[in-house]
């Protein structure tokens, strides 16, 4: 029997809760395109559960009309692992921010990375904590002039992809809230990977960090910023120059095309490769050195820890039958009074 | 003496041996970690369990795996007491101690009751171990000793090479088998079959023929030394206990832990989540658990204690059975995502298996000091019902009530075991699982109607009669809603931050709370209704106390026993039950925490007893405590 599932639109999704982001914050890009990206993955709607931890972003489950989790600061990782476990029948979305995801839930975001747990992050990067109204954050760069750090930020920063490779995370992306095309396609793209899919989305903060994402969304400038990665595909570059990136050895390079250099010696993306130093390598691109690459770094199958947490289970009720508990309870040395 | 000799003791000079009856033995077997002595322990307590007698066992082992052997950081103890009636504690005073070297022996003689038995591997003291227990002379050439006790110098090690020589083994493996031929002695010394025993060695290594046959020869080897040699004039036979009739085992509390929750999941028609991090004296119970399976149990090791209850958040909302076990450190570190249980009001376990504090404190030793952590280690008004087990036994019960409160009131539920209950063990009639009472589950399955605010909406937190919001699963078609941290407004579930509703809520969340005292049972007491001194006492103190109040009464004073289970709330007649006695004392292995909570709910002097040594109460020191109060 197959059942029909009703059409949805972004409209069902839409809770009754009146958002309270910051006007023209970047939350609102990124729910928009969730909204819309959720309605054509032909899962009914009660199967979704939005889990977040603390901060700004972490408001996003009120205005989803899902299930729903807001958390505990830094703990959203650990919350989906439980729900995801008991119920891998869920289709769990992790929201998370910065700090959330990467100072106070480093931990938790390591570990569900490395067990591949079948769900989606969404990382709202901001490069600083705005529900606390404007201190650094974890991404904040080198001399960053905040409330908490005054004289500029002496705290080298993290680069969430570099952190996200490291752990072996299957899935890993990066987008822009305001490059709208991007992400819905980056979405769409995690929304179907089989493992944790870890995205992160740079995102405006436009009351205490609005300047941080400007080379990457600022239309002048944003051709020669940013590089955008297709499988297969040589990294190119450049809004009026055409440029690359080449392996000098094993270090990267920035060659304009031209004058004997061809895309065929360029390094090609391949985001399939089992091994992750190319991924890792792109993690490393910072602006201005190098433009910063966005799109699918890396995926790849590996076994998923919730589906194997089940197989097991099921492969010893195969093997045993359903647990007898009088059986349990005579088992060992008994003995009868009378 | 050769080793022939040893094994085939003939003629046999035993056989005129004297044989005595007694009610009670205490025994204690103790050396270095490395030794054993846990193992023969545990089997000196399945012989004497499968016999018949009543037991109760007390491990005692220390912090560090393998201290530096032969210090007395090193030394690991096991203590049972069986008998032919009924007993609560391991015991006071040891009858029969077995030090397998100098340094067991400098730190348990002290327990060891004058005149009592006393068994040494004379082998091991020789003048390195001597000096790594800081003996400046030999302890066993002090005449004092020999008045004091029957001291037994049996050099262990050499008669146990003997009794095992030929089978290839080096002097290492040789020395492994020590502890069974101790034991084998003390099995002669207390009349035990030894057959439970030996079909044991042959389960347990049955892929290792040569291993089996060293285990055999030295458990008999050391059987039949007490049986020929003449330094044993005389051994003990302790009759069987006259215990309820039924079908036991022996369990421990962290056993009866893990088949209640399992046993309560399946009462519930669930299946069980378990998410843990290892920490002494608790790691046993995700250990049994995660055997449990193809129960129904999913056991989730998480990275740290924090995502392990944060984990069970996420399977409660999901709709679990969820649970998470701990200990101090680990319970401290739960705090932030307990109080989400709270705010979030779902059914949830927290099982605090209580060890000595603060801090990493004192891990494998018991205390009774999370009682005030449990009720209110968090921030806010956070209310939680606390139970506390009262002995190993008691926690398969205790859990299938804890289970059903969780559900029943949606509400995390704190489970206090401790050290001494968790490892301790005794005999356990077992129950028949149709016996059991099934823990009634509902979930809401489509949206109320009829109901406040608007028709379209499920409202999550509109209480039912007894104050418990529903639990709507994920998955549940038109019940999507959303819990959280954030204050939530009264029936809508929104967020809501207004001063009144604020209130309102915290006062919604402490009444419901409360309001459990109407659906536990009434406390109970043990001796007058009435009288000079109640004894109040809770959790893994039951035995020490039951019988010192109990024997206080045969001496024929009036003193009464109340022993708590129910922590938050109190049993609803506690209050007028403290006010009918002239005292009350509270005995805790804690600086009087439940004493503090009785003196501030109920307004009564009540006195305390205070033990903070990472030991159990000892009878006597008890029945000392109500003379003294009677006396005044």
């Amino acid at each position: 029997m197959t059942a029909t599932l009703p059409v949805l639109t972004p409209k069902d999704f839409a809770s009754d809760q009146e958002i309270r982001w910051c006007p023209r914050c970047g939350d609102y890009s990124i729910l928009a395109q969730v909204k819309k990206v959720l309605p054509t993955l032909g899962i009914p709607k009660e199967k979704f559960v939005f889990i977040s931890g603390i901060g700004c972003s972490s408001r996003f489950p009120y205005y989803v009309d899902t299930y729903g989790f807001h958390t505990i600061h830094g703990r959203a990782p650990a919350v989906a692992t439980g729900v995801k476990t008991a119920r891998p029948d869920l289709d769990v979305w992790v929201i998370t921010g910065d700090g959330d995801a990467l100072s106070i839930g480093g931990n938790h975001l390591m570990h569900m990375l490395r067990r591949n747990v079948n769900l989606k992050v969404i990382l709202f990067n901001n490069q600083i904590y705005g529900l606390t109204k404007g201190q650094y954050s974890p991404t904040s760069p080198l001399g960053a002039k905040t409330k908490s750090t005054p004289y500029g930020s002496i705290d080298n920063p993290l680069s969430p992809l570099a952190y996200a490779i490291g752990s072996e995370a299957t899935f890993v992306a990066r987008s822009v809230d305001v490059d709208i095309k991007h992400l819905t396609m980056v979405l769409e793209r995690a929304s179907k990977h089989q493992g944790t899919a870890f995205v992160e989305v740079y995102q405006d903060c436009n009351v205490f960090n609005h300047d941080a994402f400007l080379y990457a969304t600022d239309k002048e400038v944003k051709g020669d910023n940013l590089l955008y990665l297709e499988h297969g595909k040589p990294l190119v570059f450049g809004a009026k120059t055409k440029k690359g990136i080449r392996l000098n050895g094993a270090t990267p390079e920035v060659v304009e095309l031209g004058n004997g250099i061809t895309e065929d010696d360029l390094l090609f993306h391949d985001e399939k490769s089992a091994d992750p130093s190319l991924a890792f390598l792109l993690s490393r691109f910072k602006h201005p050195a190098f433009p910063e690459p966005v799109g699918i770094f890396r995926q790849v199958d590996a076994p998923i820890y919730d589906v194997e947490v089940n197989k097991q289970m099921q492969s010893e009720l195969a093997k045993k039958g359903q647990g007898d508990f009088d059986k349990l309870f005579n088992s060992g040395d008994t003995w009868v009074v009378e | 003496m050769s080793s022939t000799e040893v094994l085939n003791p003939q003629p046999s000079p035993g056989s005129d041996k004297r044989r005595e009856e007694r009610d009670s033995v205490v025994i204690r077997f103790c050396g270095d970690s490395g030794d054993g002595m846990q193992l023969v322990g545990t089997q000196f307590t399945n012989v004497s369990a499968s016999f018949g007698n009543d037991v109760s066992t007390l491990p005692d082992f220390p912090a560090e795996i393998r201290a530096p052997q032969g210090t007395l950081a090193g030394v690991s103890g096991f203590q049972l007491n069986f008998s032919s009636q009924d007993i609560f504690t391991p015991g006071d005073e040891v009858d029969t101690l077995v030090a397998m070297n100098p340094a067991a022996l400098k730190t348990n003689l002290a327990d060891l009751k004058r005149g009592g038995t006393l068994i040494v591997n004379l082998d091991e003291f020789d003048k390195g171990n001597l000096q790594k227990a800081g003996y400046e002379t030999n302890p066993l050439d002090d005449g004092d000793l020999v008045q004091k006790y029957h001291v037994h110098k049996v050099p262990m090690t050499r008669l146990n090479r003997d009794a095992v020589s030929g089978l290839g083994l080096s002097m290492k493996e040789q020395d492994r088998s020590r502890n069974l031929f101790a034991l084998g002695l003390v099995y002669w010394l207390y009349d035990r079959d030894r057959g439970v025993t030996e079909q044991w060695i042959q389960d347990k290594f049955k892929k290792n023929p040569t291993v089996v046959e060293a285990n055999l020869r030295a458990l008999r080897g050391g059987f039949n030394y007490g049986f020929s040699t003449e330094s044993f004039t005389t051994h003990y036979s302790v009759p069987k206990a006259r215990l309820a009739p039924g079908k036991y085992r022996k369990i421990t509390g962290n056993e009866a832990v893990a088949w209640g929750l399992a046993a309560a999941a399946r009462l519930a028609g669930k299946t069980l989540f378990f998410g843990g991090y290892p920490i002494t004296p608790a790691s046993d119970i995700l250990h049994s658990l995660s055997e449990m399976k193809h129960f129904g149990v999913r056991t989730f090791q998480a990275e740290d204690e924090i995502a392990a209850m944060a984990s069970v958040c996420g399977a409660a909302f999901a709709g679990e059975i969820a649970v998470t076990a701990s200990s101090g450190p680990g319970i401290c570190l739960k705090g932030e995502a307990m109080g989400l249980g709270v705010m979030t009001e779902l059914p949830m376990i927290i099982v605090n298996v209580q060890r000595g504090g603060p801090s990493t404190g004192l891990p494998t030793k018991t205390e009774q000091s999370d009682l005030l952590l449990s009720l209110f280690g968090r921030n806010g008004d956070s209310p939680i019902p606390v139970l506390a087990a009262s002995s190993p036994g008691d926690c398969f019960y205790l859990m299938l009530d804890a289970v059903r409160i969780a559900v029943e009131f949606m509400t995390p539920v704190v489970f206090l075991s401790d050290g001494y209950i968790a490892n301790g063990s005794e005999p356990w009639n077992i129950p028949k699982f149709s016996d059991l009472k099934k823990i009634e589950v509902t979930h809401p399955t489509g949206r109320p109607a009829g109901v406040e605010g608007s028709p379209d909406d499920f409202l999550p937190y509109l209480r039912d009669e007894k104050g418990a919001r529903p639990w709507a699963l994920p998955g549940t078609p038109g019940l999507e809603h959303r819990i959280g941290g954030l204050e939530k407004a009264d029936i809508t579930g929104n967020v809501d931050y207004s001063p009144g509703n604020h209130h309102k809520m915290v006062m919604n969340r402490m009444n419901k709370v409360a309001g459990i005292a109407n659906y536990i049972p009434l406390q109970t007491v043990e001796g007058p209704e009435s009288g000079d001194l109640l004894v109040i006492s809770w959790g893994g103190t039951y035995g020490a106390i039951r019988t010192a109040v109990l024997k206080s009464i045969a001496a024929g004073k009036s003193v009464a026993h109340a022993h708590l289970r129910y922590m938050n709330p109190f049993p609803r007649n506690l209050g007028d039950i403290v006010k009918k006695y002239r005292k009350v004392l509270i005995p805790e292995l804690n600086s009087g925490q439940l004493r503090l909570l009785i003196r501030g709910n109920f307004l009564v002097d009540a006195v305390g007893f205070n033990k903070i040594q990472g030991k159990p109460f000892l009878v006597s020191e008890v029945v000392r405590k109500i003379d003294e109060i009677l006396a005044n």
